[in-house]
């Protein structure tokens, strides 16, 4: 038998607190290791270093496998604000040249940045130079806390094409918050400006990991898990440009002390042969730590040099225009090659007056073209919004002069492969019916010699001379030629079909060939070669803007061109032998010497701007 | 011959399923003590010079132990108990001479290469003799002095090894009042010490913060809410038949409420002394009615709530009588200070623990433990490497096998046929549900750092024989009741 007593039952009660206090302590155990997923974060923010592996970014190339920007190292100064024992900080200021004073500023920076932690390496300086970092590295021992990162740079081969490499520079907030990948951390480089940022995917390459056990001590005890999650950096794609680097050297010499843009283009392809814009600055000074400085003073110039105007610069595309037009105007029925329209002196109308040079009267398109008659193409477009037989309103027939315009690259951005093009300006029905309750074609005549509402880019331009040249179709203007193992957006390889026919298209060139035989750009033409061109003399506020557009060989033609000087004066002026050096530079591989001493005396004329409004 | 001999051999008739229990148990030890004190990639777990290699030499000495324990006459530890006692009371007294001073505590003996700690096996030496007190016949323990006497017994290896400066230790022996509440001693003591600590928890806890719509202290004033709780259910418990639970509770609540509503709505005032004139009202209420009616529980109850508000007062004293770093370790448990160094232990082992998740990382995948996070990882804080690789199943599966076992141990002891067996058993089992409840507790951020061993899982020598010894006498006396009952 057992011993029984008066508190035998007091069993129950020993027995319920023990299951009472397991009880307690699975509960407890489901909230640590089930309902909250905190502790597993801090224990791998214990344990794991994680060792971000940087990819060497893409290279850059012109069409002729020359280097435009590489990669050199430069080093990074990190700080792990928590090992900073017994730092010398006169010392350390010393050897890395700076104030004492800068020191405690970036220190309070660093500790007020979002994510900011005293047990991780943060970023104290960047983009160390070669000769500094060695003299750091021989006295870090002394400097707890600090550690070097090694990090590349990018650097330039040459000055030229600013504008279409752009550059990187240190991600902003912004650009931390935009990437849906959430690729980038603070302090991560970023292609800014030009193909730099349009192409950052594949210039960039793809982060490596490497985890990295760390005891308590800090030591590092291997990799975790034998590197089953490590990851390698894929590095970044070369790119090779279509640019033509002495070609481009050549515009930018042209454009010297004058603003405006040249750009060439090879018809067959769309690819960008040459794109400068004038002022230009010189991309090589647009790295290292001078950077945001640099570029400071550069947004703050007056003349604009970050400008590309060759995408951004909108201008009144001038006489370039009237091929447009008379494309119109032949496709519609509204003209024929035959039709004869009098000029004297100019367009006159219902007491309307638009004046033009002396010519003979009538005349016919072709020569209507070389002449650059700005009659013709009044009474063209004229003669398209009063046709009532043909549109049932004049509505109707602006509506279908702006879908032409389109389909020629006008009034939309094109979709070049830079950042910040701009779209330019095609006017419609609607918008003359709320800027100008009432109007007709007189109203807008102007607008036929690329005047008025109108403008473009000089990339359109130049875009409007690779599909003549093309005859009636052209492919998405770009600048990259290929992308090592990749392929270039389907863009830049489809064809856009203009709504004007292949036909109507042999009448403007041989109204641009006219130009060039016998007309207004005879100075474009090219020993050896059938040259077609366009000048265009854009009326504006100040002094007349110089344009030029053409193409060259006649038949299979290899590139074409667009010259866009500001108040430049008439387009033969300058628009037309900067074309025709940039045509013959790029068919001979070189100039004649003739033209070579045309192109330094082009090289020392430059425009005074002062006194224009820009 | 061979039924004879499972008959009288008590080996063959010791409780199968403790045997089990135990053999699981240290056998999950020594698992986690691989994982604890090995590196990535290690697979020497049995050489010498490895922890798990000398643990499983300690736990193969364990088990000859145990089938010794298991052979000899049960009579042995009956007549031996003071002998064991007083001898184990001498070499409590010179360790502290001859000890070397590890991290401030003179408590282990070094016989060799092989440290011993004799605290561990005075816990045993103290349960006998005090069973073999409590057993006699006629000894009861409602009895204040024979409860003073067996108290003693207790608090005089308490008192020497606090001498060793090993506090966990000694505080391991509180763990008898459970038995001695099981052999009668009055649950009175037993809920008078529970209410101290509530009131010891809430008041500094809340010491540092004001009641909102008063402005008074908010652990004084919650404290208070409680002790006239505690008055109202103890008059209900021992004075039942009477209207003075009833009237005291609803007075009780007007009082309160009223004082509190005229603070909350009218002015702002120490709510704290309304309460205390109320404590003392209630305590002249059960006196005044003492007085008519010659009942001892009135005086006691009034004297209960009178010495708990004094408690209350003197509980930042009590806080201030503890040593510097004993109070940082009450304050961080309360979650009153975050400071880098005391709580460093206890967050690094939640880390561990919550990292392991369901399932845990797996055998040996351990980051925490393995990267040397968590302190004293092989020891006192070995249920992290538990928590870590094997997760929440086996983790809590580990604190099942602990309940299984401390449940089996008081079926047994009820079934024992003499008191003395009895009474040794709920040692067993209170020294057993102590270290359990003090150590996962503590790993776990619950109770506070009290460095001492979890049964079977810690390593070291001493703390495994320790409890091997405690638990095959029991076995053997349990074995010998069978035999008895020819069970």
């Amino acid at each position: 038998m057992t011993t029984q007593d008066a508190f035998s039952n007091r069993r129950y009660v020993i027995g319920g607190i023990a299951i009472g206090i397991i009880t307690i302590y699975i509960i407890r155990l489901l909230t640590l290791q089930l309902l909250s997923d905190d502790y597993r974060k801090s224990a791998d923010s214990n344990a794991f270093r994680r060792d971000i592996l940087y990819p060497s970014r893409g290279l850059i190339t012109d069409r002729n496998d020359s280097l435009l920007v590489y990669n050199e190292p430069s080093y990074n100064i990190l700080v792990t604000m928590n090992d900073q024992i017994g730092l010398d900080t006169l010392a350390f200021c010393e050897t890395v040249g700076i104030t004492v004073d800068d020191y405690v500023a970036r220190c309070k920076q660093i500790k007020e940045q979002k994510g900011y932690s005293r047990f991780k390496p943060q970023l104290f300086m960047t983009q160390i130079p070669k000769e500094e970092f060695l003299l750091f590295r021989e006295k870090l021992f002394r400097f707890k806390g600090f550690d070097i990162e090694k990090r590349t740079q990018r650097r330039y081969a040459t000055n030229l094409a600013a504008h279409i490499l752009g550059d990187v520079g240190e991600v902003s907030e912004k650009d931390i918050a935009d990437a849906e990948d959430g690729y980038y951390k603070s302090g991560d480089f970023i292609g800014k400006l030009g193909v730099e940022r349009s192409y950052e995917k594949q210039l960039r390459g793809e982060k490596g990991l490497r985890i990295l056990l760390r005891d308590v001590h800090g030591r590092i005890k291997g990799h975790y898990r034998n590197g089953e999650f490590d990851k390698a950096p894929i590095p970044g794609k070369n790119l090779t440009l279509s640019i033509d680097m002495r070609l481009q050297a050549l515009a930018e010499r042209l454009l010297e002390g004058k603003l405006g843009a040249i750009v060439a283009i090879e018809p067959s392809t769309g690819e960008i042969l040459c794109m400068a814009s004038g002022p230009t600055y010189d991309p090589r000074l647009m790295t290292g730590r001078e950077r945001s400085e640099l570029h400071k003073q550069l947004m703050a110039d007056p003349m604009k040099p970050m400008l590309n105007r060759a995408i951004m610069g909108m201008y009144p595309p001038g006489s370039t225009f009237k091929i447009t037009q008379a494309l119109i105007g032949l496709q519609e029925g509204i003209i024929t090659p035959e039709t004869a329209f009098p000029c004297a002196r100019g367009f006159n109308y219902k007491g309307m007056h638009l004046g033009c040079h002396g010519h003979g009267s009538p005349i016919p398109l072709v020569p209507a073209i070389g002449t650059s008659c700005n009659a013709y193409f009044c009474w063209t477009l004229n003669n398209m919004l009063a046709n009532r037989k043909k549109y049932h309103s004049q509505d109707e027939a602006m509506t279908r002069w702006k879908d032409f315009m389109v389909s020629m690259g006008y009034g939309y951005r094109l979709g070049v492969d830079l950042p910040g093009e701009k779209r330019g300006m095609i006017p419609n029905a609607e918008y003359y019916n709320k800027r100008l309750k009432k109007w007709g074609p007189l109203s807008v005549i102007s607008i036929s010699i690329g005047q008025g509402e109108v403008t473009a880019t000089p990339l359109q331009i130049c875009n409007l001379a690779a599909t003549v040249a093309n005859r009636g179709y052209y492919i998405v203007p770009h600048v990259v030629h290929s992308i090592q193992n990749g392929t270039l957006d389907t863009i830049y390889t489809t064809k856009h079909y203009t709504m004007a026919e292949r036909r109507w298209y042999e009448v403007a060139v041989a109204g641009m060939r006219r130009a060039v035989t016998g007309g207004t750009c005879h100075g474009a033409a090219i020993p050896g070669y059938e040259v077609c061109g366009k000048t265009g003399t854009a009326q504006n506020r100040g002094h007349d803007h110089s344009a030029f557009m053409g193409f060259a060989p006649m038949e299979q033609p290899r590139i074409a061109v667009a010259v866009y000087i500001e108040n430049g004066g008439f387009g033969a002026t300058f628009g037309v032998p900067i074309g025709k050096l940039i045509m013959e530079q790029y068919l001979n591989g070189q100039l004649a010497p003739g033209s070579e001493a045309q192109a330094a005396s082009l090289q020392s004329r430059h425009i005074n701007y002062r006194g224009y409004e820009r | 011959m061979r039924d004879r001999l499972r008959h009288e051999n008590p080996a063959f008739r010791a409780d199968w399923v403790i045997i089990m229990l135990y053999l699981l148990l240290i056998c999950a030890g020594w698992v986690s003590i691989c994982g604890a004190s090995h590196e990535i990639g290690d697979t020497d777990f049995f050489s010498w010079g490895t922890r798990s290699g000398k643990q499983l030499v300690w736990m193969g000495c364990s088990l000859g132990l145990g089938l010794f324990l298991l052979m000899i006459d049960e009579k042995y530890f009956d007549l031996f108990a003071e002998v064991f006692y007083y001898l184990m009371l001498i070499v409590l007294i010179i360790t502290p001479f001859i000890a070397k001073d590890i991290k401030g505590s003179r408590s282990w003996i070094s016989l060799g290469s092989v440290s011993l700690q004799p605290a561990e096996f005075a816990k045993c030496a103290t349960a006998l003799v005090v069973a073999k007190l409590v057993g006699q016949y006629g000894f009861m323990l409602s009895d204040m002095r024979n409860l003073l006497k067996a108290v003693g017994f207790v608090l005089l290896p308490l008192g020497l090894i606090v001498m060793q400066k090993e506090t966990g230790g000694a505080l391991v022996f509180l763990s008898f009042f459970l038995m001695f509440y099981r052999e009668g001693m009055p649950g009175a003591i037993l809920f008078t010490a529970a209410a101290a600590v509530v009131y010891f928890v809430v008041g500094i806890r809340f010491s540092e913060e004001i009641f909102p719509g008063t402005s008074a202290v908010s652990g004084q004033f919650m404290v208070l809410l409680i002790i006239w709780l505690f008055v109202c259910g103890l008059v209900r418990v021992y004075l039942p038949h009477t209207p003075h639970a009833r009237r005291l509770f609803w007075t009780g609540l007007a009082v309160n409420a009223a004082a509190y509503l005229t603070s909350y709505f009218i002015k702002s005032y120490d709510v704290v002394w309304v309460q205390i004139v109320w404590t003392v009202l209630m305590a002249a209420y059960l006196i005044w009615h003492g007085l008519g009616e010659r009942l001892r529980p009135y005086y006691l109850i009034a004297a209960f709530g009178v010495c708990s508000a004094a408690f209350l007062f003197s509980a930042d004293f009590a806080l201030d009588s503890l040593a510097e770093h004993q109070q940082g370790r009450v304050r961080v448990l309360l979650g009153m200070e975050v400071k880098e160094g005391l709580d460093y232990n206890v967050r690094q082992s939640k880390i561990a623990i919550g990292s392991g998740g369901l399932e845990g990382k797996g055998f040996m995948n351990g980051t925490q433990t393995k990267l040397k996070y968590v302190p004293e990882q092989e020891t006192d804080f070995i249920f992290c490497t538990v928590g870590e690789e094997q997760g929440f199943i086996g983790s809590s599966l580990v604190l099942l096998l602990f309940l299984a076992l401390i449940l089996r141990l008081i079926w047994l002891a009820e079934r024992q046929d003499t008191a003395f067996g009895r009474v040794y058993g709920y040692c067993v089992m209170s020294i057993l549900l102590f270290h359990v409840f003090i150590n996962v507790g503590m790993v776990m951020g619950l109770t506070p750092v009290i460095g001492i061993p979890l049964p079977f899982f810690s390593y070291g020598g001493s703390s495994l024989w320790g409890f091997t010894l405690m638990l095959f006498i029991f076995l053997r006396l349990d074995a010998g009741c069978k035999m008895r009952r020819r069970l």
